[in-house]
């Protein structure tokens, strides 16, 4: 669940026609100019290849880059994807992150939303103020559990998501104030805390140093790929824990020049990605 | 048939300290504000609230009168932390029971369908379920064997919603996109009071799924137009962005807001605002 802003007004006939026209708008052997290529990019990409295979779910991002990437997905590899305006509306066309959607398909007030969760086809990118490297995360209060020194936004249903569905999460400040040893309450759930949980799913973490997931000896936070210009100690010493860290880590891949071409001049063309991640 | 049209001025009577009352809405959106006032109005204390809370929730923690609040966030949705929740709660001077959303909607439904709880995944791992003593895990008694979440029935002594239009015998109907819980928080309770933007004699030519609070479940029809407000009640009104920037700067303030904008009546309150939108 993410907090969300209405959306409403305006009208934009050709986004949506272009959306259901179909998916195979990029040339993957096609290799963008890494020179070219800025960190809200390389992130936008992280975030869309997580719906690899999704099929038929409901994307629900969280944040500015997660919306990029989630659209980016329907744009390409995953046309069957879901996505709602996170109120009561999903929407079948795909229009840039700062435009209103316009084309409707499918009712999905708050019960439904919680049915369909249940039903667990969704996959969420949460963000998060704390995440431990067992992927317990906080986003309900820093400090003492009865009385924090910091109120944020409460349990909300992280741990209905994490209990039933993928969830992913977005952290775009990757710091030790955010990767902590323990987080102050446990809103989702992480690995060690869902191991017997029948249809927890706990995926990724993308940050705007790299990717990570819960690979490491039993069910910790592993490095999967450091964004380019990125060093691997430069990671290890944003983070407040010990990460698994493989003897070889790749660098997390660029966009193509067709990924490129849609995040500029279709999804995001006034730039607000770097609002989250700057230049 | 008994006359359920309550006065504004009769609403503050039908509170007593220590009630637990749930309170519709979510966020800032279709809030019955106007009742909310009632509630400040009667003085009453040591109170539960139970909500998908906004201003609803910080007004009573700035009042005094919430003792416990149970939700599954106090936001005011364009302004993501509510100020005077998150001022009570730095303060230690409200018992702050934190559930997951979905675990606070099967504990409401637990209750409007009589049961002592209702399974739910919802929570399952997290400390909004291990850290509570009042919540326990239940083992599905089939093949499976899964543990699950036992979430308690919520049971309200009072419900306060807020709708477009209510009928004279008690039927609420609703025209914007989300009903949100409302129709659980009315079943859940002895007693629901519910404000209507309007009241008329019958509902019956209206679109028939638009009809989604029924009479047996309303004791009480309060008419106010702008009930909600400044919570948003679509399709008539938005959330009002300015007051509730003003409100949320309240915080140290409050008895110069609340003498204008919380601790008076519904026609009061409209003034105050009409006045407070010229101004702004």
């Amino acid at each position: 669940m993410t907090l969300s802003s209405d959306v409403t007004g305006g009208s934009d006939v050709t986004a949506g026609a272009e959306a259901t026209a179909g998916a195979d708008v990029t040339d993957v052997s096609d290799v963008a100019d890494v020179l070219d290529v800025t960190r809200a990019e390389v992130c936008a990409v992280a975030i869309s290849d997580l719906f690899v295979g999704a099929g038929e779910i409901l994307a629900s991002p969280t944040g500015l880059v997660p919306q990029l990437g989630a659209r980016l997905a329907r744009l390409t590899h995953a046309p069957e994807l879901m996505l709602s305006d996170g109120e009561a509306t999903m929407f079948a066309d795909t229009p840039a992150i700062d435009e209103p959607f316009t084309e409707p398909e499918h009712y999905l007030p708050y019960r439904a939303l919680f049915d369909l969760i249940a039903r667990g086809k969704r996959h969420v990118v949460m963000g998060g103020s704390q995440l431990d490297q067992y992927g317990n995360h906080n986003f309900s209060a820093i400090g003492n559990w009865q009385r924090p020194s910091h109120q944020l936004l409460g349990a909300r249903a992280a741990a209905t998501n994490t209990a039933n569905h993928a969830v992913s999460y977005w952290i775009p400040r990757h710091a030790p104030r955010v990767f902590v040893p323990a987080v102050d309450t446990v809103c989702g759930a992480g690995s060690v805390r869902l191991a017997d949980a029948r249809f927890a799913d706990l995926r990724r973490v993308v940050t705007n140093l790299a990717v990570l997931d819960f690979s490491g000896p039993g069910g910790t936070m592993a490095l999967v790929s450091v964004h380019p210009g990125v060093s691997v100690a430069e990671v290890a010493a944003a983070t407040g824990f010990d990460l698994h860290i493989a003897d070889e880590v790749p660098t997390t891949r660029l966009p193509t020049a067709g990924e490129l071409a849609l995040i500029r001049e279709r999804l995001d063309p006034r730039d607000a990605r770097y609002r989250e991640v700057p230049r | 048939m008994s006359n359920k049209r309550l006065r504004d001025e009769e609403v503050p009577g039908l509170f007593r300290d220590g009630m637990t009352i749930g309170i519709g809405g979510w966020g800032s959106r279709r809030k019955p504000m106007a009742l909310v006032r009632a509630l400040i109005r009667s003085g009453v204390r040591g109170l539960t609230i139970v909500s998908f809370g906004g201003a609803d929730v910080g007004m009573l923690c700035a009042t005094g009168q919430a003792a416990r609040v149970m939700h599954g966030f106090v936001s005011l949705d364009t302004i993501a932390i509510e100020p005077h929740f998150a001022a009570a709660r730095v303060a230690g001077t409200i018992r702050n029971t934190d559930l997951d959303e979905a675990m606070l909607v099967s504990g409401l439904r637990a209750a409007a369908h009589r049961l002592p709880f209702e399974v739910t995944r919802a929570g399952l791992g997290s400390d909004a379920v291990l850290r509570n003593p009042d919540i326990k895990m239940i083992r599905s008694p089939y093949a499976d064997g899964e543990e699950l979440v036992a979430m308690p029935a919520i049971e309200l002594d009072v419900a306060l919603i807020h709708v477009d239009r209510a009928d004279e015998r008690g039927n609420g109907q609703v025209l914007g996109d989300d009903l949100f819980f409302d129709d659980y928080f009315a079943a859940a309770a002895d007693v629901t009071i519910m404000s209507a933007e309007s009241v008329v004699p019958s509902l019956s030519a209206e679109p028939l799924q638009s009809l989604v609070i029924p009479r047996l479940n309303v004791s009480h029809i309060v008419e106010a137009e702008q009930g909600a407000a400044p919570t948003a009640c679509l399709p008539s009104y938005p959330r009002d962005e300015a007051f509730q920037k003003m409100y949320a700067a309240s915080v140290g303030d409050w008895e110069a807001f609340a003498s204008r904008y919380a601790n008076v009546s519904h026609e009061e309150f409209r003034r105050a605002y009409a006045a407070f939108g010229e101004a702004s």
